[in-house]
């Protein structure tokens, strides 16, 4: 059983999104709790991403309640909702190509006290002390992806967004995140993540929501997931 | 001493060569504001003309109605220019986010027609003098030619200035903020950078620029209406011919131009006029992207 | 409405129908010219509709190809200076070349005009297009500045003075153009003709790929239209229609002046097709009588005139990008 007596960290309900002209999130509901790894699944375009991007408030125009550790963000800008103490590594991973690798790891401001070291994330991932004069965007992928969580781990937020960490990477670099997605649960970090690769998923979550059409559709936790093969199977079309 | 150079007294060269400096500076303070504004706002910023002539307006009036000679107008009109600029982005430019880049430009002429054309109701098309400090008049003699210090000065300044700048922009964590939100800015707002704030003081910095190069420029060339209308289009010119990916690009092309023409000057001066449009036009021939560009 | 199919004779029909309503607002606003001189003085008029024709073909480029050009007053500078020397002298010196027409008749001299501006035209435009945007609208500006020097500079021009006295003679040695509604009737010819041209060209399989290419540059290429060529030959059209109209005006007013090549006239060019509306089919006409009036009646106001062209632009960019005939066209749901 999950404990379901503390408050959530995150509350989302009724959440709705837009991009432009199109509507993408249709009210969309879940939470996360402190010291969680909560995990979206869900076929491509079924708005994991925005899911994402509408928490940190960088899309066009959103509606419902998002509430951050009981703090509605809902009308808040996305430098606002940074400061509460959310971070995004996003999709395509940002590094930006004009900066080196220390200044990308360095950019993102501390908005709390409490983030990790730059000494205890060399810890985490050792290729980057190596390559901290080279330009951003010389990495290779895994690095960048390393480089691209490393840098949000600074800054003393509390709810980390992984989406897709794992996408395009070799299996040894997946297993490296993997290890130190759960070092990081360890230490208090509560982590909503994005994920295709199921297997790798399985290894680090507590709880799962399917996502379809912009809407949660169906939600288990990991102890449960041996019942719920057949369904995720019907739902992804794995 | 005179020793002919292809019948060319040196005393000419070199004094086209020094005029040709400083107009070099002149182009790489404008072209090196414009870049920076391109880099945030994805504006061609047509005021800029405007507000370098205002610049050197306002020299003249801090001088004639409060009586703070040059040095203060170096430090004021900047900062003047800039606190307009800030007000002109908050109440228009901001406005046009999302749109076509191309209102930018259109929305900026108009401003450069509306500050021109009061400019030349109350002042006409004439110059008004403006005198070179105490400390700056005189010069020195080189042997090969004679140095007026105020002239030595600009060069030297305008070009402390533009590495200050460089240095701020490639060096310094400020500098990275602002590249960084050039590349996406969203992303660097979502890591809780107020970017809108940013770009702001970026059209401010950057118009404050044209400023200080129009209090350079006001003992040189005089205080006119219309010195920035046709000096805007070199500029343009200049920063296709660098591209405005470089902020030392900018900086090394606004040179290397007004030394050309300054040569030119001395060797065909029937093409001086259009010597950088001529250079402008190879350049797209050869390296469509600028000289410094990045391939978009 | 909800979407319906939309069958092969429902589509004619609805071509049909937007067909008839585009010839009788081409009759509407032929009649209106053609009766304008009853009402207004003939010869701002006949400027206006030298301007109206200016804006149209500068429209050709912004509203259908999406490319802003800041130096069209090459085309109309030139083409004026020449045609008013080929009227005037009808000689040509270049180099070795030595060619003495004497005054030529004023439609050869408006062809010679015409030529001269595509000429630049495909010059230009071929460096012109090998950038996108912001750097298009830079490069056509530093372009025409240098047109601007040289017609400063060389000697046909007569640099600060102009060309002046421009016969206006007697075209194709019938219409003596020296009798003003006669001139009136020759230029709102060229008017009409060069509208129907431009309203030809985007009407076309031409067109069609140019808005493709405005819409959707990569895509384009991807279905493999070579859009370099395709923005080159309207760059060269937009050019060579500017030129006619440079042309005329410069028969109208009998001179050719600095004032046409200067940047202030590719501003005002813009600035008319803005007020208008941007990629609207009689937008330039509407925005080009507008400012050639406002002109007119603000002669006296020195610099004002300026100030005024300014804040219209402002105010235009940030509350009125449709344009008066967009906005129109938006409200009735037509395309105007």
């Amino acid at each position: 059983m999950l404990d379901t007596t503390s408050r959530p960290l995150l509350e989302i309900a009724g959440l709705e999104a837009w991009y432009g002209e199109s509507h993408i999130l249709h009210g969309v509901d879940f939470n996360v709790r402190q010291g969680e790894v909560v995990c979206l699944l869900g076929r491509n375009g079924a708005g994991k991403t925005t899911t994402l991007k509408s928490i940190q408030g960088m899309v066009g125009k959103r509606k419902g309640s998002v509430r951050f550790e009981g703090t509605e963000t809902i009308g808040m800008s996305s430098d606002k909702i940074a400061r509460l103490g959310i971070a995004l590594c996003p999709e395509e991973r940002g590094i930006f190509a004009s900066l080196d690798v220390k200044e990308n790891l360095m950019l993102p401001p501390q908005v709390k006290p409490g983030g990790l070291p730059v000494e205890q994330i060399f810890e985490l991932f050792p290729n980057l002390k190596e390559r901290l004069a080279s330009q951003g965007t010389k990495l290779s992928g895994g690095e960048q992806q390393m480089l691209a969580i490393g840098r949000i781990l600074r800054t003393g937020a509390t709810l980390l967004m992984l989406d897709e960490p794992t996408e395009g990477l070799a299996p040894v670099i997946i297993q490296q995140i993997g290890h130190t997605i759960r070092k990081l649960k360890a230490q208090g970090f509560t982590i909503l993540l994005v994920e295709q690769n199921f297997r790798f998923a399985s290894t680090v979550a507590d709880r799962y929501y399917v996502m379809e059409h912009g809407q949660i559709i169906h939600s288990f936790a990991n102890s449960e997931l041996t019942d719920n093969m057949d369904k995720l199977h019907e739902l992804l079309g794995v | 001493m005179m020793i002919p150079l292809l019948n060319i007294p040196t005393q000419a060269l070199f004094g086209q060569l020094l005029l040709g400096l400083i107009n070099g500076a002149f182009y790489a303070l404008l072209s090196l504001g414009l870049a920076v504004i391109f880099g945030m706002l994805n504006i061609v910023n047509f005021a800029h003309g405007a507000l370098y002539m205002v610049g050197a307006f306002v020299a003249y009036f801090l001088l004639n109605l409060a009586g703070l000679g040059y040095w203060w107008a170096l430090l004021l009109a900047p900062v003047l220019i800039g606190a307009v600029g800030v007000i002109i982005e908050r109440t228009m430019l901001q406005r046009l986010s999302g749109l076509d880049h191309l209102y930018g430009l259109l929305l900026t002429f108009g401003l450069a027609l509306i500050i021109q054309g009061l400019f030349q109701n109350y002042f006409g098309s004439s110059g008004l003098p403006y005198e070179i400090p105490d400390a700056l008049k005189g010069g020195q003699n080189l042997g090969f030619m004679y140095l007026p210090n105020y002239r030595a000065w600009v060069v030297v300044f305008s070009l402390v200035i533009c590495i200050a700048t460089w240095y701020m922009i490639e060096k310094t964590k400020l500098g990275a903020y602002l590249r960084a939100a050039t590349e996406n800015p969203t992303l660097v707002r979502a890591f809780g950078i107020n970017v809108p704030l940013m770009i702001t003081l970026t059209y401010g910095f950057g118009v404050g620029l044209a400023a200080l190069a129009g209090v350079l420029s006001a003992p040189i060339n005089q205080v006119r209406p219309l010195m920035g209308a046709d000096f805007i289009i070199v500029v343009f010119a200049v920063v296709v011919i660098g591209g405005m990916g470089s902020i030392m690009g900018s900086i090394v092309t606004g040179f290397m131009l007004g030394v050309i023409e300054g040569l030119t000057k001395v060797f065909y001066p029937e093409a001086s006029n259009t010597v950088v449009f001529v250079i402008m036009a190879i350049v797209l021939l050869i390296k469509p992207a600028g000289l410094f560009g990045r391939t978009a | 409405m909800t979407a319906q199919a939309i069958t092969p004779a429902t589509s004619a029909a609805l071509d049909a129908s937007k067909r008839r309503d585009e010839m009788v607002a081409f009759a509407i606003m032929a009649v209106l010219f053609a009766a304008a001189p009853l009402a207004v003085y003939p010869f701002f008029m006949m400027q206006a509709l030298c301007f109206a024709l200016f804006a149209c073909a500068f429209n050709l480029l912004i509203g259908y190809v999406g490319l802003l050009s800041f130096g069209h007053a090459m085309f109309l500078g030139l083409a004026g200076y020449v045609s008013a020397h080929m009227a005037k002298l009808g000689t040509i010196i270049v180099g070795p070349i030595n060619i003495n027409f004497g005054p030529v008749d004023p439609i050869i001299a408006i062809l010679f005009g015409v030529a001269a501006s595509a000429f630049l035209g495909v010059i230009t435009g071929a460096l012109a297009i090998r950038r996108q945007g912001i750097y298009f609208a830079m490069i056509t500006l530093a372009l025409s500045q240098m047109i601007y020097f040289f017609c400063l500079q060389a000697p046909f021009t007569h640099g600060e003075d102009g060309i002046q006295g421009v016969p206006q003679g007697k075209a194709l040695g019938l219409f003596d153009l020296s009798n003003q509604m006669t001139m009136y009737y020759f230029v709102l010819a060229v008017f009409l003709a060069g509208f129907l041209i431009i309203h030809r060209i985007i009407n076309s399989p031409f067109g069609d790929v140019l808005k493709s290419i405005r819409e959707n540059e990569p895509r384009a290429i991807s279905l493999g239209y070579k859009a370099d060529h395709y923005k080159l030959a309207a760059f060269v059209m937009s050019a060579a229609l500017v030129g006619l109209a440079g042309a005329t005006k410069s028969l109208v007013a009998q001179n050719a002046s600095l004032t046409d090549v200067h940047f202030s006239m590719s501003g005002e060019v813009v600035l008319m097709t803005l007020v208008g509306g941007l990629g609207t089919i009689y937008g330039p006409v509407v925005g080009a009588i507008i400012i050639v009036a406002m002109q007119n009646y603000l002669a006296g106001f020195g610099q004002w005139v300026t100030v005024i062209q300014g804040v219209i632009f402002v105010a235009c960019v940030l509350a009125f990008r449709r344009g008066i005939v967009g906005e129109i066209a938006h409200r009735f749901g037509k395309s105007l």
